[in-house]
């Protein structure tokens, strides 16, 4: 019964999710020495400022694009948007950077680096079209102004900063879907690997050896 | 061993973490991080909140500035202005902005049509009723041969340079020889003023309106919006859009996009838009490549700031 079930595709597919993350990988309560400092805490920081944008920006949508021009709550929550906003992007970059640093792509890690990349690219046009959906003389500016780069490029004939309905949905729908489509990737992929380990140092290394390489004399002295 | 095969072993020795492990609490991490995120935002919306300046309207445009209104309407009536000569996606009036031999700004196409004598000028004009000396004036402008019609406006825009607001909102243009432009050129001040043009702006085929490309390319053609701009420091000499109104802190992340804007050969180049995008977009590919990328993804070993990061680490083997 069971080799029937593992040969169908919900088997198979469950299998290989289970074979690449274990419970204990997916949600692990031990994790290595190393990971001690204050930079491994802007992973997760982004993530929250992620669920506060989602929220915030959930609240907004309930009520509609107007709603925050002329309601104190309304505002608030525009201000909660936009404060997480700004708080994603510091986050993300000096995460971005600590990764760097540590070269995180160590390992069989690249898609970690690469996804990570992705989600701060595909951030920016999502945070674009916010700031064109305002509604406010922000949004005329900024999308008057910019609009001249996406036509240059030709992404203006099928991509209208000038069209608050298109900015609108690309803003509340597709472009928060592919950001949290692509952190989803990372953090999966991020259980998977692990946090990459430390670069070995040399004089480490030789210091771990000397300790084997005496026991081994030592070895050889007492069987003469 | 080749470089290859060093690099494979290097793989292999941080594929996977041999030492040791300590307890951790992955949910009470992220719970505690949300909490801190979110106090965190509460805090700065309490002591900042968020700017929300009131948009420019047609109508308060024609209000404000009425001269600067019909300037620009007439240069829309002749295709002089901006958008008359911008190309694609607008119009077939230039191939727009090119690198070599890649013109994707033409190859892409006309995707908005915007016509904008007829769309920001004839059309609303004809669309008032009860006024048929205005007409009977549109009528003049329209049968007249191209070469009459570029007189009249040519003329029009050398005595609107000299042109002066009423008090009642009105505008004065000293000499004559305009033709019916005058008579046009009051009726749609009057159309706007009351804020006929921008309902007139946003008219398609269906009833539900959410595309603001016309009124938006009709106002960034005037002083406006770039008056507002210049006095809120949002121009592009002033680091442009990715500063916001007020003392906020905008779109940071857009430093390096704008700084391109600001150095030579982008700063005078009538290319400059597609340049910088071009060269983002191999920046923005290289980010994403830095593992494999030599030299870059070595930087990290060259100078060992990751000895900082795992000092705890490093001074436990040590001891």
């Amino acid at each position: 019964m069971s080799v029937v079930e593992d040969r169908s595709w919900t088997g198979r597919l469950r299998l290989r999710a289970v074979g690449s993350l274990p419970p204990e990988k997916l949600l692990p309560d031990k994790q290595p020495t190393y990971v001690s400092s204050w930079i491994y805490v802007f992973g997760v920081l982004s993530l929250s400022c992620l669920a506060v944008i989602i929220g915030s920006g959930t609240i907004l949508a309930l009520k509609g694009p107007g709603w925050w021009h002329f309601t104190g709550v309304g505002h608030f929550f525009n201000s909660i948007h936009l404060w997480s906003v700004e708080l994603f992007f510091f986050f993300m970059v000096v995460h971005l950077w600590g990764k760097y640093w540590m070269a995180a792509w160590r390992g069989g890690r690249a898609r970690v680096w690469i996804t990570g990349a992705f989600t701060f690219l595909v951030a920016i046009p999502c945070a674009l079209t916010g700031y064109v959906s305002q509604q406010n003389f922000d949004a005329q500016w900024i999308s008057t102004q910019a609009k001249d780069a996406m036509n240059s490029a030709g992404i203006g004939a099928f991509f209208n900063l000038l069209n608050f309905g298109q900015m609108y949905s690309y803003h509340v729908l597709l472009l928060p879907a592919a950001v949290v489509a692509i952190v989803v990737a990372h953090v999966l992929l991020v259980r998977k690997h692990g946090v990459v380990p430390p670069f070995e140092l040399r004089e480490l290394a030789a210091k771990a050896k000397e300790p084997a390489a005496a026991t081994q004399s030592a070895e050889q002295e007492t069987r003469a | 061993m080749t470089r290859r095969e060093r690099r494979a072993l290097e793989t292999e020795r941080y594929r996977d973490w041999k030492g040791g492990y300590r307890s951790y609490d992955l949910v009470k991490e992220a719970s505690i991080a949300l909490g801190v995120v979110l106090a965190l935002c509460v805090v700065l919306t309490i002591l900042f909140s968020s700017p929300d300046e009131k948009p420019s309207t047609v109508q308060s445009w024609a209000r404000t500035d009425p001269v600067d209104f019909v300037t620009t309407a007439t240069t829309e009536l002749d295709g002089s202005s901006a958008t008359g000569g911008y190309g694609p996606p607008y119009n077939h009036a230039s191939s727009g902005q090119h690198m070599g031999f890649i013109h994707l700004q033409k190859w892409l196409g006309v995707s908005h049509p915007v016509d904008t004598a007829k769309d920001f000028v004839l059309a609303p004009l004809q669309s008032i009723t009860g006024q048929p000396t205005l007409q009977a004036a549109v009528t003049t402008y329209e049968s007249a041969p191209a070469k009459q019609q570029t007189a009249w406006t040519s003329a029009y825009e050398k005595g609107l340079n000299k042109a002066s607001a009423n008090p009642n909102g009105s505008v004065s243009v000293p000499g004559s020889r305009y033709g019916p432009l005058p008579a046009m050129m009051s009726g749609l001040l009057s159309f706007a003023q009351a804020g006929g043009l921008d309902g007139a702006l946003l008219t398609s085929k269906q009833f539900y309106q959410t595309d603001y490309t016309k009124p938006l390319l009709f106002m960034a053609d005037g002083g406006v919006l770039a008056d507002r701009a210049k006095a809120e420091h949002l121009v592009g000499n002033q680091w442009g859009m990715m500063n916001e109104t007020g003392s906020y802190p905008g779109q940071v992340w857009l430093w390096l996009y704008t700084f391109w804007y600001q150095i030579k050969p982008f700063s005078t180049s009538a290319n400059a838009d597609i340049l910088v995008i071009t060269v983002m977009g191999v920046l923005s590919l290289a980010l994403v490549l830095i593992p494999f990328i030599p030299g870059v993804r070595d930087i990290p070993r060259w100078i060992p700031l990751y000895r900082l990061i795992w000092r705890d680490h490093y001074r436990a083997l040590a001891g």
